[in-house]
């Protein structure tokens, strides 16, 4: 697979020159591929948001590259706006961005930025609403009568709808209940899906991750410490928990079970998994 | 970019400057404030700069943070040098158009620039050296006797605490709403001047909403904490003159006296 997004050297200091000085980002080398869909996870402090806000150049790196389809974003300053429609991010609480008179006009705030035409904007804001799973009744609504989860899924419409070929996450099931959050997942895993765009989710969830990702990116003291498919990483679970990490739940209980001397692989990493291998020892009788 | 802004910024330090009595240091800065006025000519300026670089040195913050927070006030600056040098009568030395630039002008701009540097690198070292809840207690204090007029002076101080507790926080915020709205492909930087102030509505109305929000917040927890008001309210530290205060002030007085003198006699 070819690489759209490679990160080379990347650093990032704030506050460079004032006693406050502090890389949030120092040496990182990633890379994202074609069509994946890409879990980024790591503690608070990491640099995950760092990292992430240098993908579509809101961020200018104190020095190392990002290439975007081969191309240095920083190449040309002047075009940078373009890198911002081609890497679509998603804030963290990005209900808080909401500002429009309705949530069609709010969701049409970024296709309009590109320059589109009324129809490509009109056809834009329908299918994004319902990639986020938001019926068309709440079009012509003010945004702020919504619920705190249908918010949500409106700012997130709102980056949809500019088609990124990158779209990038950032925590986006913080602060919904277990509901919202099993079916916001569930959208954005069937946009990835029938889009076949790139997706990066950033998260310090291990199940959110476990659950959804083809690949993982380890986050920690300010590089990448770990990257591989989920059961690569999750098979490396003592370093993920030196790094301040846990493993997702179903691995923690596989993991105690493996040390009990029961034949178990401890990483496997979603519920499915474990009942096949459980089911395995059981002589592949199944049902309990 | 916008973090570059210190206004209200308080750097924690064990100095002289930061153990002085807020109220103390409020006074101090009244009477560097007038001595700023008073100054007329070279000699009282340097002997109110003197004193400021004295006060700046004992406190140990650093001189380039002063600077930097002069910066978004340098339109106010150049402005006022530009409008002084060319509107102020006098003996004309160059003249174009409708325009004079005479020798007062010159000298004018030239003081007036320097006073509002001056007094703003003074105020800042106030806030630097003084945290909010301090200043603000001081600030009660001294207003207390207004209270027999029936002047709101805790509601006010409360207020002004609050405000300058919530400065950087509705910055940090402006600078989260301004990324989210970037990547979504805002245009600040170009366009004209009514472009440019469209511009600004994607933040402003999330950035209002999150103040009233937090406003709505921070109201819930106080009542939670059974706050009236100032009424029957005592202080868990209760501020309390000690020598070095005394000290300063005398200081301080003796400049502004000196300024006085000088200033008498045209210098």
């Amino acid at each position: 697979m070819e690489p759209i997004i490679r990160v080379e050297n990347l650093i990032h200091t704030y506050g460079l020159n004032t006693p406050f000085c502090r890389s949030a980002v120092d040496g990182v080398n990633m890379e994202i591929y074609k069509g994946e869909f890409l879990g980024v996870i790591g503690h608070t402090g990491s640099g995950k948001s760092t990292l992430i806000q240098h993908l579509n150049g809101l961020l200018q790196p104190t020095s190392g590259t990002i290439y975007l389809g081969g191309r240095d974003i920083w190449a040309e300053p002047k075009k940078i706006r373009d890198v911002r429609f081609r890497v679509g991010l998603v804030f963290q609480y990005p209900e808080y961005q909401l500002f429009e008179e309705t949530v069609y006009k709010d969701i049409a705030f970024g296709p309009k930025n590109m320059g589109l035409d009324e129809k490509e904007v009109d056809r834009r804001v329908r299918s994004a609403l319902a990639f986020a799973g938001l019926g068309e009744e709440l079009l012509d609504k003010s945004p702020f009568d919504l619920s705190g989860g249908q918010k949500r899924r409106v700012a997130i419409a709102g980056v949809i709808a500019m088609e990124p070929e990158v779209l990038i996450l950032d925590e986006p099931s913080a602060g919904l209940d277990p509901a919202g959050r099993k079916s916001l997942l569930g959208n954005i895993r069937a946009y990835h899906r029938q889009t076949g765009a790139t997706v990066v989710m950033v998260s310090h969830s291990m199940d959110e991750v476990a659950e959804n990702v083809d690949r993982i990116v380890v986050l920690a003291n300010a590089g990448v410490v770990m990257s591989g498919t989920p059961h690569e990483v999750f098979s490396r679970a003592q370093e993920l928990i030196d790094v301040g990490l846990n493993v997702p739940q179903v691995t923690q209980v596989a993991m105690a079970l493996a040390r009990q001397g029961v034949e178990i692989d401890p990483a496997v990493y979603t519920v499915a998994d474990l009942r096949r291998a459980l089911n395995g020892l059981k002589g592949g009788r199944s049902g309990c | 970019m916008l973090k570059d802004i210190t206004l209200g910024q308080f750097f924690p330090g064990n100095s002289l400057a930061h153990r002085l009595d807020p109220r103390t240091k409020l006074i101090l800065t009244v009477l560097y404030i007038v001595a700023l006025f008073c100054a007329k000519w070279f000699v009282s300026y340097a002997l109110v700069a003197a004193l400021l670089v004295l006060s700046v040195k004992v406190s140990g913050v650093a001189p380039k943070a002063l600077v930097r927070g002069l910066k978004p006030v340098l339109f106010l600056i150049c402005f006022t040098a530009v409008l002084n040098l060319l509107y102020t009568p006098g003996d004309p030395l160059v003249s174009f158009w409708i325009f004079k630039i005479t020798k007062q002008g010159i000298s004018t701009a030239f003081f007036m620039v320097l006073r509002i540097m001056m007094l703003i690198m003074g105020t800042f070292l106030l806030t630097y050296t003084t945290s909010p809840i301090a200043l603000t207690d001081g600030l009660e204090t001294l207003l207390g006797p207004l209270k027999k007029l029936k002047a709101p002076v805790h509601e006010l101080s409360m207020m002004m605490s609050i405000a300058l507790r919530f400065i950087p926080l509705l910055i940090e915020e402006t600078d989260k709403i301004m990324s989210a709205q970037k990547a979504r492909g805002a245009d600040f930087e170009s366009g004209n001047l009514l472009q440019r102030a469209k511009a600004l509505v994607p933040i402003l109305v999330p950035l209002f909403i999150s103040a009233f929000r937090r406003a709505d917040e921070l109201a819930v927890a106080m009542e939670c904490r059974c706050y009236h008001g100032g009424e029957g309210r005592t202080k868990l530290h209760v501020l309390q003159y000690a020598a070095r205060d005394y000290g300063v002030l005398l200081v301080y007085g003796a400049v502004l006296a000196g300024v006085l003198a000088l200033a008498g006699f045209g210098l």
